[in-house]
C-alpha cells in the first residue's frame, strides 16, 4: 500500500499520541486528525481549578501546536461514522480510511438523574469555574461529594476532591465548621478493594464520613437533599456529584455500541466490533479499565504498533494488557501511585510526598512528554 | 433450595462475566431501576466478590435476594425486585 490513510476522530489524549506515533514512526502514511474543540484540555487538572489553585486557562493549548507538522487537522465535528466502509462523515463531507481510530471520548449526562444539574461538579472547565465560587462563598455546613453514575471518567477525582476539600477547609480555618460526606454507589470508597483499603483509613482519621452503597436516585435542589436508590435522604449544603456517562454512539452506526452508547471494543486488540482496521480506544470504548487519560495513553502506544503492523507493513500483535498508573492525591502534599493492568491489582503505598512531588511534575511535564508519545 | 432456585422463572438475565468488579453489582443496579416489583432478574458473574456484595447490597437496598447457583467458572445470582 503506497500510502495508507489514517483517520483519527478525536483530539483528547488518546488521539493525540496515536496520531502523532503513526505519523513520525511511518512518514508514507497520510494521517489525519478530526476533532470537535480547537483546544486541547488537560482534564486532570480541572481537580484543582475548584480550589483557586490553576485557571481552566492554563490546561488549555492549541490542539494544532500538539501535533506533529505531518498530521492534517481539520476542526469539524464526526456526525456519522460507517464501520463496514471506514468512512467517517463530518460537517464538511466524507472521508474513508484504511485505519479509522475512534478516539471519541464520553459526554456527561445530567439531565439523566432529576435534580442532578443543581448540583455542582469539576469536570467541565464551566463547572469547575462555578464550583469555586461557591467554595469561595462557603462559610460552614454539609458537603456531599460523590459520584451520580458508573462509569465515570478518572475513578479516583472525587475522592481525590474530597480530600484535597478537607484540606483547604482546614487551610482557611473551616474545618471545624464543616461536615464532609463521601457517597459511593460500591460497598467502598473506591471501586478497587485495594486502593479503598488504603484510603479509607485517611477517611476516617481525618473525619470525613462515608455513606456506601449510596446510588444517588434524586436531588431536591429546593429542599436541600439528596436520595438514594437504597431509600436513603442526605441532606447538604453544598453538593458536589459527578454527572453520568456516556459514550459518543451517537456518531457510530447502529450495534458497535451498548446501552451506554460505550463502542463495543476488543479488549486487547482494540478492534471495535470486529470490524477489520476500525479501532477506539480511550474513555470512548466498552473495555473494563478505568476511564482515564492514562488507559488512553497506554492504550495509545499499542494501537499505534497495531496499526503499523496492518496497513502499513507486516508486524507483531501488540496487546494491550489492561494497564493504567495514575496517581491519587490526599492532600497535605501527599500522594500515592496506582499501577495495575488487567491481571494484576493495584498495591498502593500510603500516600506520601515522593509521589505528590511526582504528580505535581507531571501535570507540568505532560504537554512535552505526553502528547508527542515520547513516553 | 437450589432446585427451587433453578426452576425459578427469570425474567432478565444480566451477562457480567469478565466485567471488572464492581461491573456485576452495577449492572444488576441499573436492571433494578429498569425493573417491575415482582421481577426475577438473574446475574451472571466471574467475580468472586460479586458473591459478597450483591446479597450485601440487596439487603440494604430492600431487594430480595433469591440464591447463588454455582457454574463452571461463574455464578448465576439471582434477585427478586422488592421495591
Amino acid at each position: 500500500m503506497a500510502s495508507p490513510q489514517v483517520v483519527v476522530v478525536g483530539g483528547g489524549t488518546g488521539g493525540t499520541i496515536v496520531a502523532n506515533l503513526i505519523a513520525r514512526k511511518h512518514p508514507g502514511s497520510n494521517v489525519t486528525m478530526i476533532s470537535r474543540d480547537a483546544g486541547h484540555l488537560y482534564q486532570p487538572g480541572l481537580l484543582y481549578v475548584p480550589f483557586g489553585w490553576v485557571g481552566p486557562e492554563q490546561l488549555v493549548r492549541p490542539q494544532q501546536s500538539l501535533l506533529d507538522r505531518r498530521v492534517r487537522f481539520i476542526q469539524d465535528t464526526a456526525t456519522a461514522i460507517d464501520p463496514a466502509r471506514r468512512m467517517v462523515r463530518t460537517g464538511g463531507g466524507e472521508m474513508s480510511a484504511d485505519a479509522l481510530v475512534l478516539a471519541t471520548g464520553a459526554r456527561l449526562v445530567p439531565d439523566e438523574v432529576p435534580g442532578l444539574s443543581a448540583a455542582h461538579h469539576f469536570y467541565t472547565p464551566t463547572a469547575a469555574l462555578r464550583l469555586r465560587q461557591a467554595l469561595a462563598e462557603f462559610r460552614g455546613g454539609h458537603i456531599v461529594v460523590g459520584v451520580a453514575g458508573v462509569p465515570y471518567k478518572c475513578p479516583p477525582a472525587p475522592l481525590e476532591f474530597v480530600l484535597l476539600l478537607e484540606w483547604a477547609l482546614r487551610r482557611r480555618g473551616l474545618r471545624e465548621k464543616t461536615k464532609l460526606t463521601y457517597v459511593s454507589p460500591l460497598p467502598r470508597a473506591f471501586p478497587i478493594e485495594s486502593v479503598a483499603d488504603v484510603i479509607e483509613p485517611v477517611m476516617e482519621r481525618r473525619g470525613i464520613g462515608l455513606a456506601t452503597f449510596f446510588n444517588v436516585e434524586e436531588v431536591d435542589p429546593a429542599k436541600r437533599v439528596v436520595r438514594s436508590l437504597e431509600g436513603e435522604e442526605l441532606s447538604y449544603d453544598l453538593l458536589m456529584l459527578i454527572p453520568p456517562h456516556r459514550g459518543t454512539a451517537p456518531v457510530v452506526a447502529d450495534g458497535v455500541a451498548d446501552r451506554g452508547d460505550w463502542i463495543h471494543t476488543d479488549r486487547e486488540t482494540l478492534q471495535v466490533g470486529g470490524y477489520e482496521g476500525i479501532y477506539a480506544l480511550g474513555d470512548a470504548t466498552d473495555i473494563p479499565v478505568s476511564k482515564s487519560g492514562s488507559a488512553a495513553h497506554f492504550e495509545a502506544h499499542v494501537l499505534a504498533e497495531r496499526i503499523a503492523g496492518g496497513p502499513l507493513s507486516n508486524g507483531s500483535d501488540p496487546r494491550y494488557t489492561g494497564k493504567v498508573m495514575c496517581f491519587l492525591e490526599s492532600g497535605d502534599h501527599q500522594a500515592t501511585v496506582l499501577s495495575f493492568d488487567y491481571n494484576h491489582p493495584p498495591h498502593p503505598a500510603a500516600p506520601n510526598f515522593t509521589a505528590f512531588a511526582m504528580k505535581r511534575l507531571f501535570n507540568r511535564a505532560y504537554w512535552h512528554l505526553v502528547p508527542p508519545g515520547r513516553v | 433450595m437450589a432446585v427451587e432456585l433453578q426452576d425459578t422463572k427469570v425474567d432478565r438475565t444480566i451477562d457480567a462475566r469478565g466485567s471488572y468488579c464492581p461491573g456485576p453489582l452495577m449492572e444488576l443496579i441499573r436492571a433494578i431501576r429498569e425493573s417491575r416489583i415482582g421481577e426475577t432478574i438473574e446475574v451472571l458473574s466471574s467475580d468472586s466478590g460479586s458473591k459478597r456484595d450483591i446479597p450485601k447490597w440487596c439487603e440494604k437496598a430492600g431487594q430480595q435476594f433469591l440464591g447463588i447457583i454455582d457454574e463452571t467458572g461463574f455464578a448465576r445470582l439471582v434477585v427478586r425486585k422488592g421495591r
